[in-house]
């Protein structure tokens, strides 16, 4: 089985599945624009830019990581546009969204 | 309040399939899913089925996906909702989902719950850390997004699970060190082991994980050898670079939503862990209630999607109507399923039903 390029954690090849290539979505993340790509969810996005930290926890503020990807564990819940406690693992990436690492339990405004 | 006269929560395997039955016999339903797309978590398993024909042997996870959804997509009598998460089950069969902000009231005449099963996890030191993951989550991410987990990594769990997804790891380019298993034997079909055996990965055996190293993220773990008595062997210890652990220790039943109802639940070992009480016709002690599939207790695909079938047929008896074949149906996923449990895999799980049966009242 072939190696992979160092440095890219998208799959470039593979026997079975086939990742053709899709629309790139811009996106800010922590003030900072990046890019994803059209049926990504947030933390996929995030993951494949190397960002593994997606929020921290609420007492002892450990970093915390992607975990369950069914919406069932809170360990990515973040900020998005300004919401807290959005399932990052379940919910589908868009254009011009703001994320950010959630610190705390969040405020419902 | 809108009246339905099934409402099926969770739209994997055995959901699809109830729903499906359902339909056909004419009975309005309402299938929620709280992911992105139905198909539960067949739509990232890349591996070909085992079992016979009602069962899609040989046609890959995602295939089978497509088809059972495919079932019940345009079929007039379903409606369905995805990103829409049950939030409240009240024993007057209220259910309470949550979708796009809001939340929506459902009037019920019957309710499966076909939730699933969500991974188990193991206590070591900083099994926090980002770069730990369930097995399931790793497959989603791999097959599903085209993303990887990390560069090196080592799998916790020698079970089918773990070994399927370690060779999916394999074919995405990820480079697996070892797969640890704290038993002294595999738990996986042979079939799997001797695949990842032959491409050079070790399977440890009797060998565990002591503690996760890392500030931000996963950069070692250390590793233990372990007695016959599951004891860490002092001098043992053993420092591995990795930066993502999957850890594949098993499955538990997702039955809280049927604890809002004070369903009676039963802690089952061998289902995996706390499970409804039900009676032959997968009813739940609440009554019009029904529930299957792995929340029933952990099996394979096959079987949640046999379950899936009888669970729906049951209902349309339960709603006073009928699938055009109800007898002949009943009678083949009935076989079916009793097919699938009487291999040497199926052992754990009649064990398991023998326990929750026995000595039960049933719907009260």
């Amino acid at each position: 089985m072939k190696r992979r390029q160092v440095g890219s954690m998208r799959v470039n090849e593979h026997p079975i599945l086939k990742f053709p290539e899709r629309e790139k979505i811009a996106f800010i993340f922590e003030g900072k624009k990046v890019y994803g790509y059209q049926g990504d969810t947030i933390a996929s996005a995030l993951h494949a830019l190397g960002v593994k930290t997606l929020s921290y926890s609420i007492k002892l503020h450990r970093p915390r990581g992607f975990y369950c990807a069914i919406g069932n564990c809170a360990s990515c819940n973040m900020i998005v546009n300004g919401k807290p406690n959005v399932r990052t693992c379940i919910t589908l990436l868009e254009p011009d969204m703001v994320v950010e690492r959630q610190m705390d339990k969040g405020a419902i405004k | 309040m809108i009246q339905k006269e099934l409402i099926i929560i969770g739209g994997g395997p055995s959901g699809l399939c109830a729903a499906k039955m359902a339909a056909e016999a004419g009975v309005s339903v309402l299938l929620c899913d709280r992911s992105l797309k139905l198909g539960g978590q067949l739509i990232k398993q890349t591996h070909k089925f085992f079992g016979s024909k009602a069962q899609y042997a040989k046609t890959r996870g995602f295939d089978i996906a497509k088809i059972l959804i495919d079932d019940v997509i345009h079929h007039p009598m379903v409606e369905i909702m995805t990103e829409a998460t049950v939030v409240g089950l009240y024993p007057d069969k209220v259910v309470t989902v949550y979708h796009n902000d809001t939340y929506i009231k459902y009037q019920a005449q019957t309710i499966i719950v076909a939730t699933g099963a969500s991974e188990k996890f193991l206590a070591f030191e900083n099994n926090d850390l980002p770069g730990i993951y369930g097995a399931g989550a790793v497959q989603t991410l791999m097959n599903l997004y085209g993303v990887l987990p990390g560069q090196d990594i080592i799998m916790v769990g020698s079970g089918n699970i773990g070994l399927i997804v370690s060779y999916q790891l394999l074919q995405a380019g990820v480079n697996v060190k070892a797969i640890v298993e704290a038993a002294p034997t595999i738990g996986g079909y042979k079939v799997h082991a001797s695949k990842i055996r032959r491409l050079g990965i070790p399977i440890m055996t009797q060998t565990t994980i002591q503690k996760a190293i890392g500030k931000e993220h996963l950069e070692a773990v250390e590793l233990v050898s372990l007695d016959d008595k599951w004891q860490p062997i002092s001098g043992t210890e053993k420092t591995m670079p990795i930066d993502a652990l999957c850890i594949s220790v098993g499955l538990s039943p997702m039955h809280q939503l049927l604890s809002m109802v004070n369903a009676k639940t039963k802690f089952i070992p061998e289902l995996g862990g706390f499970v409804p009480v039900i009676d032959d016709h997968h009813q739940t002690t609440v009554e019009g209630i029904f529930a299957c599939g792995d929340a029933v207790g952990i099996e394979e695909a096959s079987s949640a999607m046999m379950e899936g079938y009888l669970t729906g047929l049951y209902v349309t008896k339960h709603l006073h109507k009928e699938h055009p074949e109800q007898q002949k149906l009943m009678e083949k996923y009935e076989y079916e399923l009793n097919m699938l449990r009487n291999g040497p895999f199926g052992v754990k799980t009649k064990i398991g039903l023998e326990k929750l049966r026995r000595g039960e009242t049933h719907a009260e």
